[in-house]
């Protein structure tokens, strides 16, 4: 091996597992956008799984605990208006939007790995990214009662 | 630091394997084909929905079953979700055995609550 193939090889950078940092330095093509997205939307619910309990504990308990639900949204709950916790349940939304499409592209990628390329990737992850954005966009307007 | 991928991986009994990829997939159809079953009672009802609708999906004895069934799968899907979150990003071991034992901690808790609520119907 010569002087300068060594020294080539040495410069090399060397990609382990990424870390907070790279999170925001790196390119993010649809692919890896859909996917990073699947996690922070799996993230989301974690943290909001205290307050996903308490709507569906409200919600199904009796008449009054699902007016109770119902005026945390219209009226406001601990000092926070109503649309401030529209806003939280469409942020759900979203996340859970992604989570179930995003989900279903990578279980048919683990079935169904004849079809898996790079412009498969691309692809459905703009279809899963645009059905996505419809879709919260379509229930935000129900949320806020535009229809 | 040597090659620990492939064929070279050192192979611990951490759970790397097989069972928790399989198992975080059943679990998401599992959850999937419920989301479906509970979203299809209110899309196809006219009007607005109200309590004796929303709480009569989960009442009948199968349907706590279920929901119950799911809450479990929710619990061992998000653990292994979460598992992977900290393992790639956290890398100090001290503090992702933190976050691990409180991720744990966490979704029993919630588990818990949501069992309750869902019995006391």
């Amino acid at each position: 091996m010569s002087e300068s193939a060594a020294s080539t090889a040495k410069k090399r950078p060397e990609f382990r597992n990424i870390d907070g940092a790279s999170l925001i330095s790196y390119r993010w093509p649809l692919a890896s956008l859909a996917s990073g997205m699947h996690r922070v939307s799996g993230a989301i619910m974690f943290f909001l799984m205290p307050f996903i309990i308490w709507m569906f504990d409200n919600s199904i308990s009796s008449e009054i605990s699902f007016l109770k639900f119902k005026a945390a949204f219209n009226v406001g709950m601990l000092g926070l208006p109503g649309f401030v916790w529209k806003l939280v349940v469409l942020g759900l939304i979203w996340a859970s939007l992604h989570h179930f499409i995003a989900g279903m592209r990578h279980l048919w990628m683990d079935t169904h790995h004849e079809h898996v390329s790079k412009d498969f990737g691309r692809q459905t992850a703009a279809v899963v990214l645009v059905l996505t954005l419809t879709l919260t966009l379509v229930l935000a307007a129900k949320l806020f009662g535009l229809y | 630091m040597s090659v620990n991928y492939g064929s070279h991986r050192t192979v611990v009994g951490a759970h790397y394997g097989m069972r928790d990829w399989l198992a975080q997939r059943v679990t998401a159809v599992l959850m999937a084909l419920f989301t479906v079953l509970v979203l299809a009672q209110l899309i196809f009802t006219k009007g607005p929905i109200g309590y004796e609708l929303w709480a009569g999906i989960f009442s009948p004895q199968w349907m706590k079953s279920l929901t119950f069934l799911v809450l479990l799968s929710m619990l061992f899907h998000v653990w292994v979700g979460m598992r992977n979150i900290f393992q790639d990003y956290v890398k100090p071991y001290a503090v992702r055995f933190v976050m691990h034992v409180f991720a744990i901690a966490w979704l029993v808790a919630c588990t818990g609550g949501a069992i309750e609520a869902l019995w006391r119907l």
